[in-house]
């Protein structure tokens, strides 16, 4: 599908290899996220599913600017997150289908899957509940006294929410390493930004408490990790909290039982082929000869695969056993690591 | 290859659906991202979206169609190059390879232990007077010292050295990166200690009274209790929850709130309500151990009262045991926390009438140690509980529903719970003093259950 802009060039201090990369992990959270959609029209995936399509650039690119040891914690729009930072797609689409062999043993589902050694924290299903465990999590760091950070990711929904600026102001009192990662995809469910709030520029709320942010056109992966770079600089040098503003948009609702009334069809179909953040890589990619058509043929032949094994894996795994519903409410030790 | 497309389920209780209107005709090329048909379901009109890529190969069911169920095929795609004729026949519909035809009947509850009555500290152990107040302090001195990752934050622990007093020099000994004065914000520092403690950390957050802790009990019960559960025992919050509890004196009605039952009903976490210093003592310093959640419920009037406590190194009491603080044939009296005060006074009082009552003090409500309360009332055949809490749903109406359900044929009489008056706490002094429950109710309680 061509689009409508003129694509952009590549940065000169991006490497084929790189950008490579970012249209891999891209990728394979689109295809993933729409076999999830049918997995969930086919009643295999209950309950709630909350996709990201259409905001891949934003974990892609934050993923980009960390590095081990580093922390994550978002919402219940998690699937991509989990992708990102490296979670096995059998194990994520396994827990949505309830299995055995998901992250969670079956017993989470898709607003609940956490990973210790990806350094995951979840997954959260109360909107907002995750800003101040992030900064929670930056407390452990600095108290530890190494040079991780942690990036809390929440929406312009969550933006609203008073244990938010709870957070800020507890983050900044204490110089905590956290990234405050506003996802503004316009819409809180079926609320737009312009019903919500007076105040739109929600990275500038920050300043009542002194933290510094800016926004970011979240459609463009490499501006996404230039953000993430400087955010992440600031807080290693142990400056304090920093907010990224980043402006994305989802594809489709809310979750799977979203009719999306609320926006027109041209709205989004001129977001899908103006705004793709994967075409807008595809096309960089092509037109700078980094990649062949064939090259990135056979990347999608790969993804497709990778996606339809965790699928086939994930109707496969049994459920759990009947004796599961009685384990996991006490640890008998600290689960998780302490390192 | 061809693909069938499946009428989907389009919300979490859906189906079937009508199919109103197909978008696309056979012939068609279908990208992804295009709308294929609108569905009808009773809640709304949906518009159902291409995934794959490919040609409408053939549509099987007619615009209008009502009733059509959820994975029925509606459609048929093909890749390009194929035509309607190569249509294969319809692929398996994958199901779950473990389907329970029925609620889990099979899978039991973990059984409960059995009771432990043996005493808390050796005989003859050398005793010392200390306070509640004392008590709480040494607890958490000592596990700070013992363990790094322990760390205490909330309003006025640092500075101020406690609210009431029970964080004492702790900022001098320990510093302050380990007890931390918090700004006014309960839910926002909560969250940051459940997140504190996900990151390997063990935080003793102290509510300045578990009236302000409903301002934070979104993450004590969503983020720090159920998330074990929730990730199949992959990420726990180990850490307590700690505070003053329940009535002080003339505080009102925002102020005097008891949590006991509230929390007690909630599986992941562990709730205990000490009366004694060594209680206090013995159970914060297993609070702090533990890999769970904990509320750790303590009263501002018991804070000052002195007690004996036992000269034993590295002192601990472990959850789930009760004490029976009095023992006695005629009748089971039940209590914790406050409610102890009551209790042992009208057992005192009770046997200058010649009516001697067996006095448990739970100490531990979550895990509750039901195996002594029962095997009490085997004993006495009568049994009161006692709680300052509100009635309607109180911890006593648990007990009494186990008694009833484990050990009816040996109850002479129904039991009794003596709580707190179904009222908002008065604050003029003779109105409180009625709202809470009294030595005199339940002496009446146990003479009601004693036929005297």
């Amino acid at each position: 599908m061509a689009t409508k802009k003129a694509p952009a060039k590549a940065k000169s201090n991006v490497s084929a290899e790189e950008l490579l990369g970012h249209y891999r992990e891209m990728l394979l959270i689109r295809r993933f996220e729409e076999k999830a959609g049918q997995l969930y029209g086919m009643g295999l995936i209950g309950g709630f599913c909350h996709l990201y399509i259409g905001q891949e650039a934003v974990v892609v690119g934050l993923e980009a600017a960390t590095k081990e040891g580093d922390k994550r914690v978002t919402s219940y729009r998690d699937h991509g997150h989990m992708l990102a930072c490296g979670m096995d797609p059998k194990g994520v689409m396994a827990e949505l289908t309830g299995r055995e062999g998901g992250y969670s043993a079956g017993k989470g589902g898709s607003m609940h899957m956490f990973s210790a050694e990806k350094h995951f924290y979840g997954g959260h299903g109360i909107v907002a509940a995750q800003v101040p465990i992030g900064a929670g999590l930056a407390f452990s760091d600095k108290y530890k006294g190494n040079d991780n950070v942690t990036f809390a990711y929440f929406g312009d929904g969550a933006a609203n929410q008073g244990q938010v600026y709870e957070a800020y102001n507890m983050a900044e009192l204490w110089d905590l390493p956290v990234i405050f990662v506003i996802e503004n995809n316009q819409y809180a469910m079926g609320t737009s930004m312009k019903r919500s709030t007076k105040s739109p520029s929600l990275w500038e709320r920050g300043a009542a408490y002194g933290i510094p942010g800016e926004a970011v056109d979240g459609m463009d992966v490499l501006k996404v990790k230039e953000a993430g770079e400087k955010a992440v600089a600031h807080c290693r040098a142990g400056k304090g909290p920093y907010i990224l503003e980043v402006n994305t948009y989802r594809y489709r609702g809310h979750s799977m039982s979203d009719p999306a009334k609320y926006r027109t069809r041209e709205e989004v179909q001129k977001m899908r082929e103006e705004r793709d953040p994967i075409e807008a890589v595809r096309q960089m990619l092509l037109t700078g000869k980094h990649a062949t058509e064939d090259d990135l043929k056979a990347i999608d032949k790969d993804i497709k695969a990778t996606v339809n094994e965790s699928a086939e894996f994930a109707k496969q795994s049994p459920e759990p056993a009947l004796e599961e519903l009685w384990t996991d409410i006490y640890a008998p030790e600290v689960p998780q690591e302490t390192v | 290859m061809a693909t069938e497309i499946l009428m989907p389920a389009l919300s979490p209780t859906m189906e079937e659906g009508t199919l109103a209107k197909w978008m696309v005709k056979e012939g068609d090329t279908i990208s992804s991202g295009d709308i294929l048909a609108e569905i009808e379901t009773d809640k709304a009109t949906m518009e159902f979206e291409a995934v794959d890529e490919g040609i409408m190969g053939k549509i099987l069911i007619a615009e209008g169609t009502e009733g059509v169920k959820v994975n029925t095929a509606i459609a048929v795609m093909l890749e390009e190059g194929e035509s309607a004729d190569d249509i294969a026949a319809p692929a398996p519909t994958a199901t779950p390879a473990a389907a329970p035809a029925t609620v889990p009947a099979t899978a039991k509850a973990p059984v409960q232990a059995t009771s432990d009555a043996s005493p808390d500290w050796p005989e003859g152990t050398k005793m010392r007077a200390a306070t509640v107040r004392e008590a709480l302090n040494e607890a958490m001195a000592e596990e700070m010292t013992r363990d790094d990752t322990v760390f205490l934050m909330g309003e006025e622990v640092a500075e101020y050295q406690g609210a009431y007093k029970i964080s004492q020099g702790l900022l001098d000994k320990f510093g302050s990166k380990r007890v931390i004065d918090t700004p006014i914000t309960e839910h926002g520092f909560t969250g940051i200690a459940v997140g504190a403690a996900f990151g390997g950390l063990r935080p003793i957050v102290e509510f300045m009274t578990f009236n302000f802790a409903m301002q934070a009990i979104d993450h004590i019960i969503n983020s720090a209790a159920k998330t074990l559960y929730m990730s199949g025992g992959q990420m726990g919050a180990p850490m307590v929850f700690r505070g003053a509890n329940g009535a002080a004196a003339r505080v009102g009605a925002q102020h005097s709130q008891d949590y006991a039952a509230w929390y007690m009903q909630v599986p992941g976490l562990k709730v205990v309500m000490p009366y004694s210093a060594a209680d206090a003592k013995g159970l914060l310093k297993t609070a702090i151990r533990d890999p769970n959640p904990v509320i750790f419920l303590e009263n501002e009037i018991l804070y000052g009262r002195s007690f004996e406590l036992p000269e034993v190194d590295d002192f601990t009491i472990p959850f789930g045991k009760a004490k029976i603080e009095r023992s006695g044939d005629d009748v089971t009296i039940v209590s914790f926390g406050i409610g102890m005060q009551y209790a042992l006074e009208a057992a005192d009082k009770l046997a200058e009438d010649g009516i001697n009552a067996e006095v448990i003090n739970l100490r531990s409500l979550r895990p509750m140690d039901m195996p002594t309360i029962l095997a009490s009332v085997q004993k006495t055949n009568r049994c009161v509980t006692v709680e300052e809490g509100w009635p309607q749903g109180s911890v006593g109406s648990w007990i009494a529903s186990e008694i009833m359900q484990k050990a009816f044929d040996y109850l002479d009489a129904p039991v009794i719970t003596c709580t707190g008056k179904d009222v908002p706490m008065p604050y003029a002094a003779n109105l409180e003093k009625l709202a809470l429950v009294t030595t005199d109710e339940v002496i009446a309680a146990v003479k009601q259950v004693t036929y005297k």
